[in-house]
């Protein structure tokens, strides 16, 4: 194998892309992206509309096959021979772009199909509700501050309100990796600020990578940042680092 | 938690049991046998809501697992009646003495024991639809394109079964049943005890119905519905849960149909006809979707009106029904339950959104 000139070598990274491609009638969204993300780390992933970034997490959650590349989960499992479900229960947690929850659920009942559990037809009608689900519930309620709101159905709550159930539903799953898509969109200033640090707080016992536009946000996360541009790499380092090249001021910064 | 037998499940069971008990005493016989298809179409709406109504399933073909369940008991009856028929043939129904059969087909084989036809009035039924359900559900085929493939599937089975060559009795059918397990079809006492068998149906089918929604399962089904992928990127097969529900619904309504037969004296392939399967979308969808109680409320309510309707003006029933569908779409999205919840209650909660 030719050694990456990316974040981290196959072997120490948790996720490792190589050379992915992925054409829709002829347009390259994705064309030759390599990225490596180590466990824990926190990456936030930013570029320009259509650069691909959505593209990226459909390739990397089994949604979408790429025409070419690799995508590596833990240096030894190929994610592009499995479907939604199975790069799911490997522990790969997806919030998409605009906040899906279910419903008609309650914000409980939300949080209960998500926590990590037998997944099976036959394990879902057998199911007896447990003390510790309970306690789980509870907590996770807490760390998204929906607590007050349990009951509620969750057509009901704000827009980003939506956006913590959605990744309270991802904590619940117990990834060892999060894919958060655009969390801060629609929110205030205020709930910008406390994603952030959220997701600071989850970084380190699991792997988060974020896609985000809000620059002050990408701020805060202060963290290495990938910018993608047409489907590939641009630059990777610090905000400060990217943020000073030309070429990403071009395209991206400079707008 | 949700309860197996909420406020609205346990009124109608109670309602129903009071009603079958009544029957008897208030209705002349003759009507009873009538009462106890009514009882059989709600079973019939019940399966639909299960499958459309929790897990957005809209199935334009459910006529077509009812008319096979009918088919199914239609079969045994037919081999009951023995060496009485026309022909006194005791090895072959008289119309296939009548086409110059010499042997019974592989497939009437066991239909002369009970047991194994009414077996099999669940598991063609089911089969169908796991086989149907496996293949469409694997290739994500669903909201329009998968009512459109269930309208097909039944249209199919209509022409299939007009066939004299099917096997099954061609355009007539099969008629002319005198007797189930000894017992004489025209005999009040065997009428009464069909009724009663089929209020048990629907009341026990409700009730499982209640357990698979009222269930984690049931809850997972709720969430294809309303975020399909959302309910996958957590790590659920979906198309394990369709295909679960849809076979649960068509065994259902397979037995609907085998108790349907015995008391309407006949099962021909108008009962696979495409506008049939549409029908108990109306029913469902005026009694409320998603309520599983609206949906057998729905469809005796539709029935009746048919009943009336086609006795008093034959020619308006299919602009009834067409009007019905369009009352309902516009003005009632969570149909009559719907309604009465506006009233009962201040701010409804919707369960359903359209
Ligand atoms: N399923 C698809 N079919 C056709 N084109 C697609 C599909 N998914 C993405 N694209 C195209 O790929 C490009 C990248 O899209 P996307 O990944 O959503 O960008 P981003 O999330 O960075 O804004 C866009 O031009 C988009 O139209
Ligand atoms: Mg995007």
């Amino acid at each position: 194998m030719t050694p990456p000139a990316i974040g981290a070598t196959r072997a120490a990274a948790q996720l490792y892309l190589d050379g992915v491609s992925r054409s829709f009638d002829g347009f390259k969204a994705i064309n030759g992206l390599s990225l490596a993300v180590q466990p824990g780390e926190l990456r936030a992933v930013i570029g320009p509309n259509g650069a691909g970034k959505t593209t990226m997490m459909d390739i990397i959650t089994g949604k979408t096959r790429p025409d070419a590349g690799v995508v590596l989960w833990n240096g030894d499992t190929d994610l592009t021979r499995l479907d939604e479900a199975a790069v799911a229960r490997l522990g790969i947690g997806r919030k998409f772009q605009k906040p899906t929850v279910f419903e008609t659920h309650s914000v409980e009942d939300n949080l209960r199909l998500a926590l990590k559990a037998p997944r099976g037809v036959l394990a879902t009608l057998l199911h007896r509700r447990t003390a510790d689900e309970d306690a789980r519930v509870t907590a996770l309620l807490e760390q998204i501050r929906l607590a007050p709101q349990r009951q509620d159905q969750a057509a009901n709550l704000s827009h980003g309100q939506k956006q913590w159930l959605e990744i309270g539903m991802l904590l619940a799953q117990d990834p060892a990796l999060l894919l958060i898509d655009e969390p801060a969109a629609g929110m205030t200033d205020a709930e910008t600020m406390e994603t952030a640090a959220l997701l600071k707080s989850i970084a380190g016992a699991r792997t988060v990578i974020v896609v985000e536009h809000d620059m002050d946000f990408v701020r805060a996360l202060n963290c290495r940042v990938t910018v993608l541009h047409q489907g590939a790499v641009l630059a990777e380092g610090s905000l400060d680092h990217v943020s000073a090249r030309a070429d990403v001021i071009d395209v991206y910064l400079g707008r | 938690m949700t309860r197996l037998i909420d406020r609205r499940t346990g009124l109608f069971l109670a309602a129903l049991a009071l009603a079958t008990l009544a029957a008897p005493l208030v209705l002349p016989t003759h009507l009873i046998p009538l009462m106890g298809k009514y009882l059989c179409y709600a079973l019939l709406a019940v399966a639909l809501d299960l499958c459309w109504g929790y897990a957005g399933i809209l199935s334009l073909g459910h006529g077509a697992f009812f008319a096979l369940g009918g088919y199914a008991m239609g079969m045994h009856l037919m081999r009951e009646i023995g060496a009485r028929g026309v022909y006194a043939n005791p090895d072959l129904p008289d119309f296939m003495v009548f086409l110059g059969y010499d042997h019974l087909p592989w497939f009437w084989w066991g239909f002369a024991s009970f047991p194994y036809a009414a077996l099999m009035a669940l598991v063609v039924p089911g089969l169908l639809a796991f086989v149907f359900g496996w293949f469409a559900f694997r290739s994500r085929v669903s909201g329009v394109y998968l009512s459109i493939i269930t309208q097909a599937l039944t249209y199919a089975l209509l022409l299939a079964f007009f066939r004299n060559e099917m096997g099954f009795g061609g355009n007539n059918g099969l008629t002319d049943f005198r007797e189930v397990l000894g017992f004489s079809l025209s005999a009040p006492a065997t009428r009464l005890a069909l009724f009663g068998l089929s209020a048990a149906a629907l009341a026990g089918c409700l009730i499982l119905a209640r357990a698979i929604v009222t269930s984690k399962a049931g809850k997972v089904l709720v969430a294809v519905r309303d975020a399909e992928s959302r309910t996958r990127f957590l790590g659920y097969r979906v198309e394990g849960y369709s295909v679960f529900v849809f076979t649960v619904s068509a065994m259902m309504a397979g037995l609907a149909g085998a108790l349907y037969v015995p008391q309407v004296g006949i099962i021909n392939p108008g009962e696979f006809a495409p506008a049939n399967s549409i029908e108990i979308v109306v029913w469902v969808a005026l009694g409320g979707r998603g309520t599983l109680v609206g949906a057998a409320l729905g469809a005796l309510v539709v029935v009746a009106l048919k009943s009336w309707l086609t006795a008093t003006f034959p020619d308006l029933w299919l602009f009834a029904l067409g009007g019905l569908f369009i009352l309902v779409t516009l003005a009632l999205p969570n149909g009559l339950l719907g309604l009465a919840a506006r009233f009962a209650r201040p701010r409804p909660r919707a369960e359903v959104s359209a």
